[in-house]
C-alpha cells in the first residue's frame, strides 16, 4: 500500500522552511525537502557536515521544523546510532516516545569518510534511515572529488587536464555496498520521480531495523548546469540509465523505474559542464569507459532481479 | 538492591560497578587495553539484567564518542570509556561534545600515546586532550576510581555545569591491580544520582537545531559561554566531593595533601604516584625531614586557589609529570604550576620531573632520589637543572 | 537553567551577548530562517499565469526552497520572499503557465 499514489496526496507540511542558503535550483534541497514530506510522526534529524547542513543552519538561522542535530563530517551514522538506541531504551526504562530517526549525509559525508560509521551502524542493525544525497563530489567545500564522481567527471581535485581529462576511477556502489550488509531495505531514488521516492522514505521509515536510500541530487554549480535545467538532468540520468532507480527489498531486487528504451548517453553529457571535454574527440576512451560502467551496472541489475 | 560492602576489585571493575549503579541509560566504547575490562564487565551486567542500559559496541572510539552525543542529546545519561590512541582517535569529537555542552562521563584509562605503539602508562593521552574542555579528575586508586565515577556525573549533569567530564586512572597500575574497595549501597547513589534532568533535551514539541554553523559574529560567544561553564565547574566538583563525603565517610577535596603543614620540599603529583611519593613522604617524616606532598584530583578546570594555600612556606616545590609537552619548556602540570607561582609572591626554587613514561616505574628509590635533590637545591640555595629525567637510562 | 525557546531578537541584529544566548550555540526555535528573505538573490523573478495553471501542483514539488504556496483547492502562489528565481518551476510546468522574466523588469 503506497504512501502516496499522485501528486495530490502528498502532505502539505513542510518540515524544511525557505530562507536557507542553498544555491537556487539545488537538487540536494528538494531531496531532502520531498523525504521529509514522507513522516509519519516524531523524527529527529542527524545530519553530517557538508552542503545541507551549512546552507540550512548558520546561527542564529535554521530551517528546520524537526529536532536536528549535526556534529561532525564522518559520524552521522554514529551519531544516529547514539539518538536511536537511547530513544529505545528510554522507551523500555521510563515509558518516553520512541521517534524516528533519519540521519543524512552527502557523498563526501557516506561514501568516503563516512563509511565506517556507516557500516558500523548497519551491521549493528539499529533502527534507522540513512538518506545519502549524491551530488557526486565534496561540494560544499567547492566541488572535490569523492569516491561517488563518476568517471570522467571535471572537478577541482580531478581536472580535465591535458595529461589527465578528469576523474579516471569508476564510481563507487553504495546501494550494493549498503546491501551487502544484509540490511531489510536499500534503494536508489531520484528527484525527478518524486512520488516513487517519497513513498521510498516511508516504506524505510516503516522499516524495523537499518535502512538505506541514496538520491542523486545535481549540483548547480558543481556539475556547471543551468539552475532550471535540475530536474531535467535527474530525469535523464535515470533516462540513460546512469542511475538506475531501483530496490534491494529482503534481498530482493526490483527495478522501479524500467527504461525500455534507454537515451543514448550523450544526452546526459552535453547540458554538464563538469563532462563536456568528454565530447573532444581524445578523450572519447574515457567515454566510453564511462558508457561501459553504466551498461554494465545494468546488466548486472537485470540479471540480479531475475535471481 | 545491592548493600554497601567491601568488594575485591580492580580499577575497572570498580569503575564499571559504579557505571551499573549509577543506572546509566547508554555505553557506547571500543575496546582498547588497558581499558577492556570495564566494557566487557559493562556488558556482562547489561546481559544478565543487572543494568538496564543500551550497550553499543560501536566499530571505533571516533564513532564511540559520537554515538555518546547523539545519545546525551535526548537526556540519556551516557558512559564511555578508553585509552591512549582511541582517546586521540576520539578527539575530534572530544571539543564538540564539551562545546555541544552534553554531559558525558568518560573513563580513561591511562595509557602511552604511540610510537612506539606501547600499552602501558603515562599521562600522554590525557594531556593531549587537556584543552578539549572536559572536567579532568585523577584518582590515585581503585577506591577513587570508584568514588570519582559516581560523583562525575553528578558534576557533568549540574545545571550549572553540563559538561562531559573524564575520570582517569593509570594504566595496568590502577586499572588491573586488585584492591580492596568500599562500595555504597545502590540505595545511597540512587539518592546521591537521581535520574538525569537534562536540560534542551531533544522535545518534538519544541524542536530545536543542536550543532549549527556558527559564523564569526557568534562563534566566540558560545566558546565564552564554555569556559564560564569550565570555570564553574569547580565550585560544583568541590560541592560534590563534600556532599559524596556525607555520604560514604570518604570526601573529596579538590587537592589532597600530606605533611604540607611545614613542608620545606613538596612534591606534586597526579594518579598512582602520588601514593608511591606519600609512602616515600611518611618514612622521610620520621627521619625529620620536612617534606610534602599534593595530590590533585581536578586537573581541569585547574584548582588555583585550593593549590596556591598550601604553597606558603615551601622552599622546593618539585612539580611531576608523566608526560611531555614536546618543544615546550616543561611538562603539562609543570607550565601550569610554574604559571601560577610567577602571577603569585611566592618564589619557592622550582624543579621539573618527567617520569614514568610508558609504564616505566616510578619506585620508592626515584621518590627518595627526587626529595634529596630537593634537599639538595635548598642548601645550594639555587637549581641547578631545573627538568630531571628519573627512570630513564642515559 | 532556565530554558528559553524564542531566540532573543538582539541574536538577529548580530548583537547578542554570551550571556543572552542559550548553551551550547542550540538554536532552539524552529524555522528562524523565515527572517532570511532569500528573495532578494534573485536575477530572474517567474511569474504565474493563473489562467493557464491546471492546478497539477508540479511547480510545488519541485522548488527547493520551498517558495511555493499551496493554497485551497491546489492553486499555487509564489513566494516572492524567498523566491531564488531558479527557474525549476517554470521549466517544469506542463502548459508553461509560468515565465521568467528579468527581476526589476
Amino acid at each position: 500500500m503506497a504512501f502516496v499514489k499522485t501528486i495530490k496526496d502528498i502532505p502539505k507540511e513542510e518540515y524544511l522552511a525557505p530562507g536557507h542558503r542553498l544555491c537556487a535550483g539545488c537538487g540536494a534541497a528538494i531531496a531532502i525537502r520531498l523525504a521529509l514530506k514522507a513522516l509519519r510522526g516524531p523524527t529527529v534529524i542527524v545530519n553530517a557536515t557538508g552542503c545541507i547542513e551549512v546552507a540550512t543552519t548558520i546561527y542564529p538561522y535554521t530551517s528546520w521544523r524537526v529536532p536536528w542535530i549535526h556534529v561532525a563530517f564522518e559520524n552521522a551514522a554514529a551519531v544516529a546510532s547514539g539518538v536511536t538506541e537511547a530513544f529505545r531504551i528510554m522507551e523500555k526504562k521510563y515509558g518516553v516516545k520512541r521517534p524516528d530517526v533519519i540521519a543524512i549525509g552527502g557523498d563526501g559525508g557516506t561514501f568516503d569518510i563516512g563509511l565506517q560509521a556507516l557500516s558500523g551502524a548497519l551491521e549493528r542493525g539499529h533502527k534507522m534511515l540513512y538518506i545519502c544525497y549524491d551530488n557526486e563530489a565534496y561540494m560544499n567545500t567547492g566541488i572535490q572529488r569523492s569516491g561517488a564522481t563518476p568517471r570522467g567527471a571535471a572537478t577541482t581535485t580531478s581536472p580535465a587536464g591535458r595529461v589527465i581529462p578528469g576523474k579516471l576511477e569508476r564510481k563507487k556502489d553504495l546501494v550494493e555496498i549498503a546491501a551487502a550488509h544484509g540490511i531489510p531495505y536499500a534503494a536508489t531514488a531520484s528527484i525527478a520521480y518524486p512520488i516513487d521516492y517519497i513513498n521510498k522514505v516511508r516504506k524505510a521509515l516503516e522499516v524495523d531495523g537499518p535502512t538505506f536510500i541514496h538520491v542523486l541530487t545535481p549540483c548547480v554549480p558543481g556539475w556547471r548546469i543551468d539552475p532550471s535545467q535540475t530536474i531535467n538532468i535527474a530525469r535523464l540520468a535515470v533516462d540513460t540509465l546512469v542511475f538506475p532507480v531501483y530496490e534491494v527489498d529482503n534481498g530482493k531486487y526490483r527495478i522501479n523505474v524500467m527504461v525500455k528504451r534507454p537515451k543514448p548517453l550523450e544526452e546526459y553529457i552535453k547540458p554538464q559542464g563538469r563532462f563536456k571535454h568528454l565530447l573532444l574527440p581524445e578523450n572519447k576512451w574515457l567515454l566510453d569507459k564511462l558508457k561501459e560502467d553504466v551498461r554494465a551496472k545494468w546488466e548486472r541489475l537485470l540479471k540480479l532481479v531475475n535471481l | 538492591m545491592a548493600e554497601a560492602k567491601v568488594l575485591g576489585l580492580s580499577g575497572n571493575e570498580a569503575v564499571a560497578y559504579a557505571v551499573k549503579q549509577a543506572d546509566v541509560d547508554v555505553i557506547a566504547a571500543y575496546p582498547i587495553t588497558p581499558q577492556t575490562i570495564i566494557v566487557e564487565r559493562l556488558s556482562e551486567y547489561v546481559n544478565n539484567g543487572e543494568l538496564q542500559a543500551a550497550f553499543i559496541p560501536v566499530e571505533s572510539e571516533h564513532s564511540a564518542l559520537s554515538t555518546c552525543v547523539g545519545a546525551a542529546l535526548t537526556g540519556a545519561r551516557v558512559f564511555t570509556a578508553t585509552a591512549s590512541q582511541g582517546l586521540a582517535l576520539m578527539h575530534e569529537i572530544l571539543h564538540i561534545a564539551s562545546s555541544l555542552r552534553t554531559p558525558i562521563v568518560m573513563a580513561v584509562v591511562n595509557r602511552a600515546l604511540s610510537a612506539p605503539i606501547n600499552i602501558h602508562c603515562d599521562h600522554s593521552d590525557i594531556m593531549n586532550a587537556r584543552d578539549a574542555g572536559w572536567v579532568i579528575l585523577f584518582a590515585e586508586n581503585a577506591q577513587e576510581a570508584y568514588d570519582l565515577t559516581i560523583q562525575a556525573f553528578k558534576v557533568a549533569e549540574s545545571h550549572d555545569v553540563l559538561l562531559p567530564v573524564t575520570v582517569n586512572l593509570d594504566g595496568f597500575i590502577i586499572s588491573h591491580s586488585l584492591e580492596v574497595v568500599k562500595v555504597l549501597s545502590d540505595e545511597d547513589v540512587k539518592r546521591f544520582l537521581p535520574r538525569r534532568d537534562p536540560v534542551y533535551p531533544i522535545d518534538f514539541e519544541r524542536p530545536t537545531t543542536y550543532g549549527p554553523l556558527a559564523l564569526q559574529d557568534y562563534f566566540f560567544e558560545v566558546k565564552r559561554q564554555q569556559a564560564d561553564a569550565i570555570g564553574r565547574a569547580k565550585e560544583v566538583v568541590r560541592k560534590v566531593g563534600e556532599e559524596y563525603g556525607k555520604v560514604s565517610g570518604r570526601p573529596y577535596p579538590l587537592v589532597k595533601e600530606y605533611g604540607m603543614e611545614d613542608a620545606e620540599v613538596a612534591v606534586v603529583a597526579l594518579g598512582s604516584s602520588v601514593g608511591t611519593l606519600r609512602a616515600v613522604a611518611r618514612r622521610l617524616r620520621k627521619e625529620g625531614k620536612k617534606v610534602g606532598v599534593l595530590g590533585l584530583t581536578l586537573f581541569r578546570p585547574l584548582p588555583r586557589d585550593e593549590l596556591m594555600k598550601y604553597l606558603e612556606g615551601v622552599k622546593v616545590l618539585i612539580v611531576m609529570d608523566r608526560a611531555v609537552s614536546y618543544g615546550s619548556t616543561g611538562g603539562p602540570l609543570y607550565l601550569e604550576v610554574a604559571g601560577l607561582l610567577f602571577r603569585s609572591d611566592l618564589r619557592p626554587l622550582t624543579l621539573n620531573v618527567v617520569y614514568g613514561l610508558g609504564g616505566r616505574d616510578l619506585r620508592p628509590s626515584d621518590v627518595e632520589a627526587i626529595f634529596n635533590e630537593g634537599f639538595k637545591c635548598l642548601e645550594r640555595g639555587r637549581v641547578e637543572k631545573e627538568l630531571l629525567w628519573v627512570g630513564v637510562r642515559e | 537553567m532556565k530554558e528559553i525557546f524564542k531566540m532573543p531578537e538582539s541574536a538577529f541584529k548580530g548583537k547578542a551577548t554570551w550571556k543572552e544566548i542559550p548553551i551550547g550555540g542550540i538554536i532552539p526555535e524552529p524555522a528562524t530562517s523565515l527572517r532570511y528573505k532569500t528573495g532578494s538573490w534573485r536575477a530572474l523573478r517567474p511569474v504565474l499565469d493563473e489562467k493557464k495553471c491546471v492546478r497539477c501542483l508540479t511547480c510545488w514539488v519541485y522548488c527547493p526552497e520551498p517558495a511555493i504556496e499551496r493554497l485551497e483547492g491546489d492553486a499555487v502562489r509564489i513566494n516572492y520572499d524567498y523566491c531564488k528565481g531558479c527557474g525549476i518551476c517554470a521549466n517544469s510546468c506542463p502548459v508553461k503557465a509560468i515565465t521568467m522574466v528579468e527581476e526589476g523588469a
